[in-house]
């Protein structure tokens, strides 16, 4: 994957781009990505993906301006129109699955076809997703991942805990990235999004990994429930990080939106 | 000096197994920790010390915001003021403050500080605070991020609508007020004196110096490790060329406990300060900095590691330990005499808020401390900053004659009163 810059109303954005087939956007997580992301390299062998980064997120400029659901749903629309793409296949996961959502219901008619991997964005009194923000990293792997152990292991690799300039950096990166997606999911990951969903025409497929425990599989049920013509694909011995535990088997369902 | 006799208002019974069994004392303390009928006593009792420190000749008494916490069941820091203002006379009422991005609309604050402010007779210092994450995001839900925008917009609000003598539209962007004209307006003017607790970030530093705020510094962790973040205050004081270095520009809050001797003070104080220390202060560390609370620029500068509690947490703190850190001073008078000289010269702070209720402390311990410090102490301290001795912009200033409670006449002469009224033509 390539990293490339595209200038957008508010600050220039940056974005990963790879792969040949159809056009692709891909909306990541409040966890943010990487450029070896092996997920994108998966999605990568079959598209030509664009996955642009959230203000805030990786190296890129924050955005101060972007305060509510509303500005970051037409600023990523912006992204789109100012990386050349008509109604490329939209795919977002997490907090990017919300993003995407809300795209797909606030523009029915430039948005065909939509990919939701265990997107937040809804909120069921009777199954509480647990507060994010308040978890402590090492409590982490086992909200994220069906494999907590291979999970932790994951998520440090390439990371020297015992640099005494991790600790900073490690906020840093955090109070940028998490404090921009906080915009959208502090305190409770939900901004009205249900009465909205009615609208979305695209073909929609979602995924979702069967021990998801940060936003349980119950979700998806509603989900289905509220995009019409909706087809879930429920992935076992898999988590809220299915991208990386199961890549192969999110890819091929994405892969049913190419057809 | 103004001393400032300050009532966190700790819950007393948290159980000895409290840190073994409970993952924090704030945000998801245990519902059933809190007992309402016990909380009675406890609340008239905290009420009655502070009264107590205004007569015994502290400058101020002084109360603060927090909720969901087991080391302060004061939520709402105005019910607390209110009470004290009707049963005091001189004393001045420090609220430190109120939480403002929390209110809705923070018109609220600009009123109940103009009631406070006029219940009392001008006798209100008013405090603007952020408000701790937990407080702040993780129990009344504010957006980390967006949180210090919300906080700087309720500040112009309120200090317009105390000083703007027509209506006016508000249009702001967490704000929208067609017309704000608050009815009553304070006693002080412009405006009573502001004070403004932070915790190291420059725009805080930068925010009291171009308002002539005064900032205060409110910490458990005691005066020497609050060296380096009051310099860097005083640094900027400096380098923004304030018109004077007044010591009031700063306050800074110590736990002190005094005893006849030294030893006495280990005896009679260490089981309620080690309650504070192991119990109180006992706060799940997810909830301590929600991402996006503080800015970039404050965590990059370093502060935080700078500032922050020792490996381990307090846990593992000894009497001995606490005394030395200069988290708490205590002892005898005069051992209390020179360290907190050492502390105001050293900090260079001219308003200092007396933690004096430390944790479970019995009525009868906390009434000798206070006594002590205020006949023992206090006076050998009051001319440490003889320069700024008028130095009047970041206190009170009461009207002359002030009213206290009970001043209703006898039945008999008011229902006289009236039947003569009731004679007097066109009445």
């Amino acid at each position: 994957m390539e990293l490339k810059t595209v200038q957008t109303e508010h600050v220039p954005v940056q974005y990963l781009e790879g792969g040949k087939g159809q056009p692709l956007v891909f909306l990541h997580s409040a966890g943010g990505m990487t450029a070896d992301d092996p997920f994108l390299a998966k999605l990568a062998e079959r598209f030509h993906v664009h996955a642009p980064f959230l203000p805030g997120y990786g190296e890129s400029q924050e955005c101060p301006e972007l305060r509510d659901m509303l500005d970051i749903t037409l600023h990523t629309q912006d992204v789109v129109e100012a990386l050349g793409l008509k109604n490329p296949i939209l795919v977002g996961h997490s907090m990017g699955g919300m993003i995407a959502a809300e795209m797909a219901a606030t523009a029915p008619h430039e948005v065909s076809r939509l990919a939701l991997i265990c997107p937040a964005g809804l909120w069921l009194d009777d199954h509480p997703i647990p507060d994010f923000f308040s978890t402590l990293p090492f409590e982490m792997p086992a909200l994220l991942f069906h494999d907590a152990v291979a999970g932790a292991a994951m998520m440090t690799a390439g990371r020297d805990v015992a640099d005494p300039n991790f600790l900073q950096t490690y906020l840093v990166t955090n109070a940028r990235q998490l404090g921009m997606a906080g915009r959208i999911l502090f305190p409770i990951p939900e901004r009205g999004l249900a009465g909205r969903l009615y609208r979305v025409k695209a073909r929609t497929i979602l995924v979702w990994g069967d021990s998801d425990r940060l936003i349980p599989p119950v979700y998806a049920q509603e989900f289905k429930r509220k995009i019409a013509g909706s087809q879930l694909v429920s992935i076992p011995e898999a988590g809220h990080m299915v991208i990386f535990e199961k890549a192969d088997q999110v890819a091929d369902a994405i892969g049913r939106l190419a057809q | 000096m103004k001393f400032t006799w300050f009532n966190l208002m700790p819950w007393p019974y948290l159980p000895d197994d409290f840190r073994e069994k409970n993952r924090s004392v704030w945000v998801d303390i245990d519902q059933k920790l809190f007992d309402p009928v016990k909380s009675h006593e406890v609340y008239n009792t905290y009420m009655d010390l502070l009264e107590y420190a205004g007569e015994v000749g502290f400058d101020g008494i002084g109360v603060n915001e927090h909720h969901q916490n087991g080391y302060g069941i004061m939520p709402s820091p105005n019910i607390i003021a209110a009470g004290l203002a009707r049963r005091t006379k001189d004393v001045a009422l420090v609220v430190l403050g109120n939480s403002i991005a929390l209110y809705n609309p923070p018109v609220r604050v600009a009123e109940e500080f103009a009631m406070l402010d006029c219940i009392s007779g001008g006798r209100l210092v008013a405090g603007f605070p952020v408000g701790t994450s937990m407080d702040t995001n993780y129990c009344y839900g504010q957006i980390p991020s967006l949180t210090r925008e919300k906080y700087a917009e309720a500040h112009d609000l309120i200090l317009k609508a105390w000083t703007t003598r027509e209506p006016f539209a508000f249009n702001g962007r967490y704000n929208k007020l067609r017309h704000v004209n608050i009815w009553p307006r304070p006693i002080q003017q412009p405006h009573p004196p502001v004070h403004i607790p932070g915790g190291g970030s420059v725009e805080t530093y930068d925010f009291c110096i171009d308002n002539t705020y005064s900032y205060s510094y409110l910490s458990f962790t005691g005066y020497i490790r609050a060296k380096a973040l009051l310099q860097g205050y005083w640094d900027r004081v400096a380098e923004r060329n304030a018109p004077d270095t007044s010591p009031y520009r700063a306050g800074f809050a110590q736990t002190i406990c005094v005893a006849d001797t030294d030893e006495e003070a280990e005896r009679l104080y260490w089981p309620h300060v080690s309650y504070f220390y192991n119990r109180c202060l006992h706060v799940y560390p997810g909830f301590a900095d929600a991402p996006g609370y503080r800015t970039i620029k404050t965590i990059q500068s370093g502060a935080l590691s700078q500032y922050a509690p020792q490996r381990g947490g307090f846990a593992e703190l000894t009497w001995k330990n606490l005394i030395e850190g200069g988290h708490v001073i205590a002892g005898s008078p005069e051992t209390v005499r020179q360290r907190m000289e050492e502390m105001i010269k050293g900090l260079h702070v001219g308003n200092v808020f007396c933690l004096m209720h430390v944790g479970n402390m019995p009525t009868e311990k906390c009434m000798y401390s206070t006594k002590l410090f205020a006949d023992k102490v206090m006076p050998h301290l009051r001319g440490i900053f003889p320069d700024f001795a008028d130095d009047s912009r970041f206190w009170c200033h009461p009207i002359d004659k002030t009213v206290s409670a009970g001043r209703l006449p006898s039945e008999r002469d008011a229902f006289e009163a009236a039947r003569e009224a009731a004679l007097v033509p066109g009445e």
